[in-house]
């Protein structure tokens, strides 16, 4: 839907091939790279009109806000504070003075201006090379008024992969479980919201228990667990329409729902009798599988990228331990053999690691290792953090996390953060209550 | 000079059995006080509700453990003697799991727990038909202290009449 309404397109412009500027993504925020988000100029009809339909003063200034907060919390860039700026927005998007931008120490600036054009937002924008006095990147979009924010979103992904040359992880959505009430009786309902916590929208009311939604990386479609009418089973929501279905007709708890890459099946754990196996359902011919079979706990399965391999959590050595197979079953290795019990295994979309939730000596941590076990490296321990999703880009990695209660059993909370592959950044993401169980969807728009 | 070394040895190896079984002592006292636990199986009856006299509600389990212990079994008898006296009556095993251990996990070791329960009662003559097993993980804690008591009591498999 969206998706439709938002038209992008080029403006031609001849740019120089070649960039001085580069950010190096694998390294963290040890330098993050200076630079400048001139606010957006913006005629005096068009601020007017925008001001009575969207109730901001200035939407040129609103979204480059959106830009900055975006790129400084990526952790690879600092954008400069703008009482330093000598150039008016306007002028600089003509034509930077880049002595100006360079004595301030930026070394990236974004200038543009935004439209009112026959009741339609239209924004262009521009990145500059400082030191190398040259533009880099030239675009504008049309859309809807109410679509400001996704335009600010979609500037901060088109810089961020133009500085660093991977996609960016900004025009997303992250749909969560919003938790409120003491601890013993948990009120819990599906929540979504925008990647920077802006938009955010109840979808269930809390008459029952819901854990686990997923998005689909193929579309708005989300998969969760809910107890609706104290029968836990995997269901899908389309939150364009609102319609929920239950998935596949079984006997019993179905549960750790995730869709395949493409969106066509769903995998998922059924329990019964003390054992729980891993199943696929295709979601247009309804065809249930079965693909693992063993008398052990079998559950978190996640599809590789390509969809060939599943990463899974099994007890099956005696206890918690990640392991890899051929989708259709065959072929279980055992790849965690580190210290401790392992849990929650999700193939990053890169297709290199997996990320995972490990328990030792009393400390939970968030961890990433290779497909094959190797090169466990543990991000950030605490008291109680586990279910990593992470960004479409493969870089960061959202997760709840719990705190411990006093001795009156008071002081619990649920909080979602995010950390960087290389373990930097972390910051924790604000939501309006408590909240868990956070899923990353893929980029809205490319 | 070699006796008095002897003999200080000897006194020391004394000492040392003193402190030891003051020790002992203490640490026996100190389970007693608590008394809630063995090994790490709640053994209290806090949060303990009757389906009738002397028919506790629920079982406890170990870390990460489904095996019934014997009171446990104990326990599940005196349920199965009750739901023979009582045919009409259906039962919901609710299985739970404690906070320390990741969600979809906990999920299924609920259910295997309430399914331990349910095979026992099973070999007691109380047929499936009447009992559906629910695992809850870690979702309704009936502690909610972060201490090893706490989680003890939240890991459970708890029988609960359905009509």
């Amino acid at each position: 839907m969206l998706k439709k309404i938002l038209s992008l397109f080029l403006i031609l412009l001849p740019i120089n091939a070649f960039a001085l500027i580069e950010v190096d993504i694998t390294r963290g925020n040890l330098n993050p790279l200076p630079l400048a988000v001139s606010p957006l100029s913006i005629d005096e009809n068009s601020r007017k009109s925008f001001q009575k339909l969207l109730k901001k003063e200035n939407i040129g200034s609103e979204i480059s806000i959106i830009v900055e907060n975006n790129l400084k919390t990526s952790g690879l860039f600092n954008p400069l504070d703008k009482k330093a700026f000598l150039q008016a927005p306007d002028i600089a998007n003509l034509k930077p003075r880049f002595e100006d931008w360079n004595l301030i120490k930026a070394q990236a600036l974004i200038t543009g201006k935004v439209n009112y054009v026959d009741d339609k937002l239209r924004v262009e924008f521009r990145l500059w090379d400082v030191l190398a006095a040259k533009e880099m990147m030239a675009l504008a979009f049309t859309t809807v008024p109410n679509n400001w924010r996704r335009v600010g979103h979609i500037i901060s992904d088109k810089v961020y992969e133009r500085l660093t040359g991977e996609k960016g992880y900004f025009d997303t959505r992250i749909i969560y479980v919003s938790e409120e009430g003491p601890k013993t009786q948990r009120i819990k309902k599906l929540a979504i919201m925008d990647q920077d916590g802006a938009n955010n929208k109840f979808l269930t009311l809390g008459n029952e228990l819901v854990l686990t939604p997923r998005f689909n990386p193929a579309s708005q479609m989300v998969t969760y667990l809910s107890y609706f009418k104290n029968m836990p089973r995997v269901y899908l929501l389309d939150i364009e329409t609102g319609t929920q279905e239950v998935v596949g007709d079984f006997p019993g708890m179905t549960f750790a729902p995730r869709f395949s890459p493409d969106g066509k099946k769903i995998i998922m754990s059924f329990a019964k009798d003390g054992k729980s196996d891993i199943y696929t359902m295709d979601l247009e011919n309804r065809i249930v599988e079965k693909i693992t079979n063993h008398p052990s706990i079998d559950t978190s399965p996640s599809y590789s990228p390509d969809g060939k391999l599943i990463t899974f959590n099994s007890d099956r050595s005696g206890y918690q331990q990640i392991y890899v197979m051929k989708n259709d079953g065959s072929d279980v290795k055992r790849i965690s053999f580190g210290n401790g019990l392992y849990g929650t295994p999700v193939w990053s979309p890169r297709g290199d690691l997996i990320a995972f939730t490990k328990l030792h000596k009393g400390k939970f941590y968030i961890g990433v290792m290779r497909t094959d076990g190797s090169g466990e490296r543990l991000l950030t321990e605490n008291y109680y953090q586990e279910a990593p999703s992470w960004s479409p880009n493969g870089r960061v990695l959202i997760f709840y996390r719990e705190t411990k209660t006093n001795s009156k059993g008071e002081g619990f909370s649920a909080k979602l953060w995010s950390i960087d592959l290389t373990g930097y950044n972390e910051r924790q993401i604000k939501t309006p209550t408590d909240a868990s169980d956070p899923s990353w969807s893929s980029l809205l728009s490319n | 000079m070699r006796l008095n070394k002897i003999l200080k040895n000897t006194l020391l190896v004394l000492l040392a059995c003193i402190a030891l079984s003051a020790c002992a002592t203490k640490k026996e006292v100190a389970t007693d006080i608590q008394g809630q636990m063995q090994g790490d199986v709640y053994t209290g009856t806090d949060t303990v509700e009757y389906l009738a006299d002397g028919v506790p509600d629920r079982v406890f389990f170990a870390t990460n453990e489904s095996i019934l212990t014997t009171a446990s079994r104990e326990t599940l008898r005196a349920q199965a003697g009750w739901l023979r006296k009582n045919s009409s009556i259906n039962v919901v095993l609710e299985g739970h799991a404690d906070e320390r251990g990741t969600r979809e996990y906990n999920l299924a070791l609920g259910e295997r727990r309430a399914n331990a329960a349910k095979d026992y009662l099973m070999t007691y003559g109380i047929s499936s038909d009447r009992i559906t097993v629910l695992s809850y993980g870690k979702e309704r804690p009936v502690d909610s202290g972060s201490n090893p008591l706490a989680w003890s009591k939240n890991r459970r498999s708890v029988t609960v009449k359905a009509n």
